[in-house]
C-alpha cells in the first residue's frame, strides 16, 4: 500500500495513473493522516512524502500506533520527493522511529510536464523559501532540473538572467557542467537560449488581477495541477429520464490542458473575447449536426457518423465551458470585481499610488478577505517603489485592529519579501521603469490584441516584457531600466562542439526556454504564448517555473500560520 | 591559528561532546544497506535493468523514462570506457533524477552571502581539481567507494560522499580546523542538505559561543542554522543565537510568534505583556501593547458576559444568546461585540464602546461603521439614524455616512430594514443612476418618482405607473406630476 502525503496526489497524478500503480502491484493507497494506519491485507507500506517536519511527526504516529502484534507484520518504507532530506530522518531518529523503515530513498520529481509548452516544479514555497528564509534548496533543484533538460534536449548554448537567484542558477549549472563532464552530450540544441527570471524582478505582475480565460478560472476557482474543481450548479445533467430533478452536490471536477481543442483555442484569450468564439463555435456544431439531414446515400450517411464521436466531444466541450463563461461573468460583472480592477489598474498607470485608497479602507471596514486587502496593499507598495511611511502605518494599523494583532507576522514577511515597504529613497521608479518598458497601453484591443498587454486589460507584464525586449532589440537598450530592478543581469554561453552549432534557416524560429524562478501566473504565460504565434515574432517560447501561481496563492504562502500545528 | 588552536584545545578538553555519526543506525542494517548499494552500483556499471528499487521508483512513467534517457545519453555520449565510468560516478550526483541513485541530498542555500567572492575562489579550485580527477582511469574506484567509512576520507571526499548519499562519519573531524574545513566544503558544495547535516554535527560538538562566532562569518551557514533551529522549534537556542548576531527585531518577532502555540488565554496574556518590552521597531511596539491590552480587555468583558448570560437576568442576553467567546477576536469583531450588547454604556465601563474606540483610538469611519452593522443588525433603527446623523456648530443636523450611502442602504436592507427607514437614505445617494436602481430595487415609490420629476422625465414615469398599486397614494402622486408637467410644458 501507499501512503500518500496529500499534495503530492496532484503533481503525481499527471504521471501515473492509479491503474498504472496498480499494474505495479499497489494493492490500497491512503492519504496520510495521523491515527492508526487502516488496516489492509499488505506486506509493505510506502509513505510517499515531503520532506516535511509536520508530516514526519504524523508518520511516527502512524508508526506508533502499528499493532505490534498483527501477523503478519508490515514493513514501513518512506520515499521522499522530491529529496531525502537528514533533517527529516534526524527528525525520525529522535522520535524513535526511524528504525522502523527499512527503505528510506528519494524520488526526484523536479519539473513535471503540465502541458506541451509547460514545466513546473510545484514546489509551492520556492519563493518564501529564497525570500524569508534564504534556503535556496529550490534553486539548486531548479539547477538540476535544467541539466536533466539539457542531457535530454541538447547544452542551451545562451544562458540570460535578472534577479540575485537567476545568477545563483547559471553559476550552478555551469558548475554542475564543468564537475561532471558526463553531461557533455552529442544532442542537437532544441533551445537556443535560457532566459533565468527571477519573481523578484516582477513583484507587481502576480498582484495584478489575471484577465486572460485561464486565469480568471484560475484566480476564481484555483487550478490545481491542471484540474479545476466547479460549482456543480450550472453543470446538471440536461438529459431528461435521468431524473434530472436533483442537483449534483459535489463539485464539478475538470481537466484543462490544450489536448481538448476548444480550451487550448480560448484559455488565452481576454475574458472579454471568450464569448464571441463560443457563439461562433456552437452555430459550426449545430450546423454540423444539422448535416444528417442532407446525408442521402449510404455514403455520406457513414462519413457523418464515421464524424459524430469527435462532434459528440466538441459539443460537452463547448458546453463546458459555456458553464465555467457564464459562472466567470457573474462574478466579472459584479460591482465588486469592477471596483476592485479600477483600483489595481489605478495603480498600475500611476495614479494616486502616494495616498491612503479610499476603496482598501472600505473594504477592510468591510471584513472583505484579508489576502485581497493584502494583494491590493502590495500592488500599490510596488507600484509606488514602497509607500510613505504615514500611509504604511495607516493601513498597517487598519489592517491589524480588523483582522487581528497577530498578522503583524505576516506584514512583517511581506516587509521582508520587498512587497510591502516603506519607501526609502524618497524617489519612485515605478514611471520610468512604466514608460521604458511600456507596462501600460491605454489603446488595449481584447478582442485581436497586438501586444501583450491584453492579458490584463491594459497592463503589459512587466516578467514577459524583459523576455520581448531581450529577444528584440535586446537588452542593451534598457540596461537603465534593468539597473533599476533588483539583481545583476548576466549572459552566459556555454560553447557547443562545432557539429552541433545551429546554421539557422532563413525563417526558423528561435525557441526560448523562459524559467521563473518563485513562480509564474497563467496570464504570463499567456503572454508569452502570444509571442510565440506572432508571425514576425522570430521566437518560440518554452515556460518552466518552480510552480504555477496566482495572487492568492502566492500571498498566501508569504502568510504566517497561524494555527498551531496539529499536534 | 594560534586562536584555533587554543580553541580547539578548550572544547577538546571537555568530555561532553559526544562523538557522532550519519548513519549510526542499526549496525546491522547499515551494513546491509552498504552492501546492497554496492551491489546496485555494480549492476549500474554492468548493466541496467530492472531492481527492486526501480519498482518502487516506477521507472517505465513518463517522468521515470526522461531520467532513464538521461542516463542512456549520458553514458551513451562518452565513448571510452574511463569516460563511461567516471560518467556513472560522477555524474550520478548530478542527475538525481535517477531513480536507482540512492540519494543526493540537497537543501542547498548557498550564495547567501553574495558579495562573499572568497567562497567563490574556493569553489572554483575546487572546480578544476575535480575535472582533473575525472580523466584519469579510475578502473578500480568502484570497489574503494563501497569499502567503509573508517578511510581517511578528506572533507572534501566527505562531503562529496555525502552528496551522493554514502554513510560518512564525521567524528574523525576533531579539531576546530577541521570542523571548520569540513563546514566550508560543505557549503562550497551548495548541497544544503549536506550542509545542515553538517551544522548538526558542529551544534553537537561545539560550544554554543564558538559555533555562533564562526558562524557569523559564514552567512550561508548561518541561514541554514536558523532555518534549522526555526523548523525544529528549538526556540531557546534561536534566540541566544538572534541575540548574538543582534538582530533584535528578529528576537522580539520570533518570541512574539510563540504566544500562538499558547492556548490558555491567561497565559497567553501573561506571555503578551512579556512581549511589550521586547525590542520591536516603534510601530510595531505600540500594536504589540494594544494586543495584549485588548486580550485583557476581552477577559475581563468575557468572565463578566459569562456571568450575566448564565444569570438570564439581561434581555439582551437573553434574546440574542451569544454564538462564541469574545477572546482572541480581532479588535473590530469586539468593537462590534461591544456595539451589540453593550452600546448604552457609559465610557466608564471596559466594555462600552466609546471606551473602546479612545483606548484604542479607532478612527471614526471604522467605528460609525461597526457601530452602524451592529445596530442595524439589532433592528435599532433610531441608533442608525443617530449615527449618520452630524451637527454642524449652529445646531444643524446633517445627514453623512461614512462610506457613501449606497453602502448604507445595502447594509440595511440585509438587515431588513423597513422601506420608510430605506427610503431615507436611498434618497441620499447622490449619484442619479444608483439611486434609481437602489430605489426601484428596494421600491422605494417615492424616491423613484421625485427624481423622475427632478430628471423632468415623462416617458420613465409614465412607464413606472404599472410598477405601483392602482389607486395607491404612488399612482395619485405621478398623476399629478404628470399634469403639472404638461402645464409647465406648454
Amino acid at each position: 500500500a501507499i501512503v500518500w502525503d496529500e499534495y503530492l496526489t496532484g503533481p503525481f497524478g499527471l504521471i501515473a495513473q492509479y491503474s498504472l500503480l496498480k499494474e505495479h502491484e499497489v494493492e490500497k493507497m491512503f492519504t496520510l493522516k495521523p491515527g492508526r494506519l487502516p488496516p489492509a491485507d499488505v506486506k509493505n507500506i510506502i509513505f510517499f512524502v515531503r520532506p516535511k517536519l509536520e508530516l514526519m511527526d504524523i508518520i511516527t504516529d502512524n508508526v506508533l500506533r502499528e499493532d505490534r502484534g498483527r501477523s503478519p507484520q508490515r514493513d514501513f518504507h518512506i520515499l521522499f520527493v522530491p529529496r531525502r532530506s537528514l533533517l527529516c530522518e534526524q527528525w525520525l531518529k529522535e522520535q524513535g522511529v526511524l528504525g522502523s523503515f527499512i527503505h528510506r530513498e528519494q524520488y526526484s520529481l523536479d519539473l513535471i510536464p503540465f502541458d506541451g509548452d509547460l514545466l513546473s516544479m510545484e514546489s509551492e514555497s520556492a519563493f518564501k523559501e529564497c525570500y524569508l528564509e534564504s534556503d535556496q534548496t529550490s534553486l539548486y533543484h531548479a539547477a538540476k532540473g535544467l541539466m536533466t533538460l539539457q542531457a535530454l534536449y541538447g547544452t542551451i548554448p545562451q544562458i540570460f538572467g535578472k534577479g540575485d537567484c537567476a545568477r545563483h542558477v547559471a553559476n550552478m549549472m555551469i558548475r554542475m557542467k564543468r564537475e561532471f563532464p558526463g553531461s557533455q552530450n552529442s544532442i542537437f540544441p532544441v533551445f537556443d537560449t535560457l532566459l533565468l527570471l527571477d519573481r523578484n524582478v516582477d513583484l507587481l505582475t502576480p498582484l495584478a488581477t489575471q484577465l486572460t480565460y485561464e486565469g480568471l478560472i484560475d484566480e476564481i476557482y484555483g487550478i490545481q495541477n491542471t484540474y479545476v474543481k466547479l460549482p456543480p450548479e450550472k453543470f446538471a445533467p440536461k438529459k431528461q429520464g435521468e431524473g434530472g430533478k436533483d442537483l449534483p452536490t459535489e463539485p464539478k471536477k475538470l481537466q484543462l490542458n490544450s489536448a481538448e481543442e476548444l480550451y487550448a483555442e480560448i484559455r488565452d484569450k481576454n475574458f472579454n473575447a471568450v464569448g464571441s468564439v463560443l457563439s461562433k463555435k456552437a452555430k459550426i456544431i449545430s450546423a454540423a449536426f444539422e448535416e444528417r439531414h442532407h446525408a442521402k446515400t449510404v455514403g455520406e450517411i457513414k462519413q457523418f457518423v464515421s464524424q459524430l464521436p469527435h462532434m459528440q466531444a466538441a459539443r460537452s466541450s463547448l458546453a463546458n465551458h459555456t458553464s465555467i463563461a457564464e459562472l466567470i461573468k457573474d462574478i466579472t460583472t459584479s460591482e465588486d470585481f469592477f471596483d476592485n480592477l479600477t483600483v489595481e489598474q489605478e495603480f498600475m498607470s500611476g495614479i494616486d499610488t502616494d495616498k491612503v485608497n479610499n476603496y482598501i479602507e472600505d473594504c477592510i471596514a468591510q471584513k472583505h478577505p484579508l489576502i485581497k486587502i493584502l494583494r491590493l496593499v502590495c500592488l500599490q507598495s510596488v507600484c509606488n517603489s514602497g509607500l510613505k511611511q504615514k500611509v504604511l502605518d495607516h493601513y498597517k494599523r487598519e489592517i491589524l485592529q480588523t483582522y487581528g494583532y497577530e498578522h503583524i507576522l505576516t506584514l512583517n514577511n511581506l516587509e521582508k519579501a520587498g512587497l510591502l515597504k516603506p519607501q526609502t529613497s524618497g524617489r519612485n521608479n515605478y514611471p520610468t521603469i512604466r514608460k521604458t518598458l511600456r507596462l501600460w497601453m491605454d489603446d488595449v484591443n481584447e478582442q485581436n490584441p497586438n501586444d501583450i498587454s491584453y492579458v490584463y486589460s491594459g497592463y503589459a507584464p512587466l516578467s514577459v516584457r524583459l523576455a520581448q525586449l531581450l529577444a528584440r532589440p535586446g537588452w542593451r537598450s534598457i540596461e537603465e531600466v534593468l539597473k533599476m530592478l533588483p539583481g545583476p543581469h548576466f549572459e552566459e554561453r556555454q560553447q557547443l562542439p562545432t557539429g552541433l552549432q545551429k546554421k539557422r534557416q532563413h525563417g526558423e524560429n528561435r525557441v526560448t526556454l523562459v524559467f521563473f524562478l518563485g513562480g509564474v501566473t497563467y496570464a504570463e504565460i499567456a503572454a508569452l504564448r502570444f509571442l510565440s504565434q506572432m508571425e514576425d515574432g522570430g521566437t518560440e517560447y518554452v515556460i518552466a517555473t518552480t510552480k504555477l501561481i496566482n495572487g492568492t496563492t502566492w500571498i498566501k504562502s508569504l502568510m504566517e500560520k497561524l494555527e498551531p500545528a496539529p499536534f | 591559528m594560534s586562536r584555533a588552536r587554543a580553541d580547539e584545545e578548550e572544547y577538546w578538553h571537555s568530555s561532553k561532546f559526544r562523538a557522532f555519526t550519519f548513519d549510526d543506525e542499526d549496525d546491522e542494517l547499515s551494513q546491509l544497506k552498504e552492501s546492497k548499494r554496492a551491489v546496485n552500483s555494480l549492476r549500474d556499471i554492468v548493466d541496467d535493468d530492472d531492481d527492486d528499487l526501480e519498482r518502487v521508483s516506477w521507472s517505465g512513467e513518463p517522468v521515470g523514462s526522461i531520467s532513464w534517457s538521461i542516463k542512456e545519453t549520458a553514458s551513451g555520449s562518452t565513448s571510452s570506457l574511463e569516460g563511461r565510468d567516471s560518467s556513472l560516478q560522477k555524474g550520478s550526483s548530478s542527475y538525481a533524477a535517477l531513480p536507482k541513485q540512492v540519494s543526493s541530498y540537497s537543501l542547498s542555500s548557498l550564495f547567501k552571502g553574495r558579495n562573499k567572492l572568497p567562497s567563490f575562489q574556493s569553489l572554483s579550485d575546487a572546480l578544476t581539481d575535480t575535472g582533473a580527477k575525472n580523466y584519469a582511469p579510475e578502473l578500480r574506484r568502484p570497489k574503494a567507494e563501497y569499502k567503509d567509512y573508517n578511510s581517511d576520507w578528506s572533507p572534501k571526499d566527505t562531503v562529496r560522499r555525502m552528496q551522493r548519499g554514502k554513510v560518512c562519519s564525521l567524528e574523525r573531524f576533531r579539531s576546530l580546523q577541521d570542523k571548520l574545513v569540513l563546514l566550508d566544503e560543505a557549503v562550497a558544495g551548495h548541497d544544503g542538505n549536506v550542509i545542515t547535516a553538517v551544522l548538526i554535527f558542529l551544534k553537537r560538538t561545539l560550544r554554543r559561543e564558538i559555533l555562533f562566532r564562526e558562524l557569523e562569518v559564514r552567512q550561508v551557514a548561518l541561514c541554514h542554522l536558523i532555518h534549522f533551529l526555526r523548523e525544529t522549534g528549538e526556540q531557546k537556542l534561536l534566540l541566544d543565537l538572534l541575540r548574538f548576531l543582534d538582530r533584535t527585531e528578529e528576537v522580539a518577532l520570533s518570541q512574539y510568534r510563540e504566544h500562538l502555540n499558547i492556548q490558555d488565554v491567561e497565559k497567553k496574556r501573561e506571555f503578551l505583556k512579556g512581549c511589550i518590552g521586547l525590542p520591536f521597531s516603534a510601530e510595531d511596539t505600540s500594536h504589540i501593547q494594544d494586543h495584549y491590552t485588548l486580550l485583557e480587555r476581552q477577559i475581563i468583558i468575557e468572565a463578566n458576559d459569562r456571568h450575566l448570560e448564565m444569570a438570564g437576568q439581561s434581555e439582551i442576553f437573553r434574546k440574542y444568546p451569544r454564538k462564541a467567546s469574545i477572546l482572541n477576536m480581532p479588535l473590530v469583531t469586539t468593537l462590534f461585540y461591544s456595539c451589540f450588547y453593550h452600546y448604552t454604556e457609559a465610557e466608564g465601563t471596559f466594555s462600552s464602546p466609546t471606551n473602546l474606540k479612545k483606548t484604542f483610538k479607532i478612527p471614526d469611519k471604522q467605528y460609525v461603521l461597526t457601530a452602524l452593522a451592529a445596530r442595524a443588525k439589532l433592528r435599532a433603527w433610531n441608533d442608525v439614524d443617530a449615527l449618520l446623523t452630524t451637527k454642524n456648530w449652529l445646531g444643524y443636523t446633517k445627514k453623512k455616512a461614512p462610506i457613501g450611502f449606497h453602502r448604507v442602504v445595502e447594509m440595511l436592507q440585509r438587515n431588513n430594514a423597513p422601506v420608510q427607514v430605506l427610503q431615507e437614505y436611498v434618497r441620499l445617494v447622490e449619484d442619479v443612476e444608483t439611486r434609481l436602481n437602489l430605489a426601484t430595487k428596494y421600491k422605494c415609490h417615492d424616491v423613484v418618482i421625485e427624481t423622475y420629476r427632478d430628471l423632468k422625465d415623462r416617458v420613465q414615469l409614465t412607464a413606472y405607473k404599472c410598477k405601483v398599486e392602482r389607486g395607491s397614494a404612488e399612482e395619485e402622486k405621478i398623476n399629478s406630476i404628470l399634469n403639472n408637467m404638461v402645464r409647465s410644458a406648454y
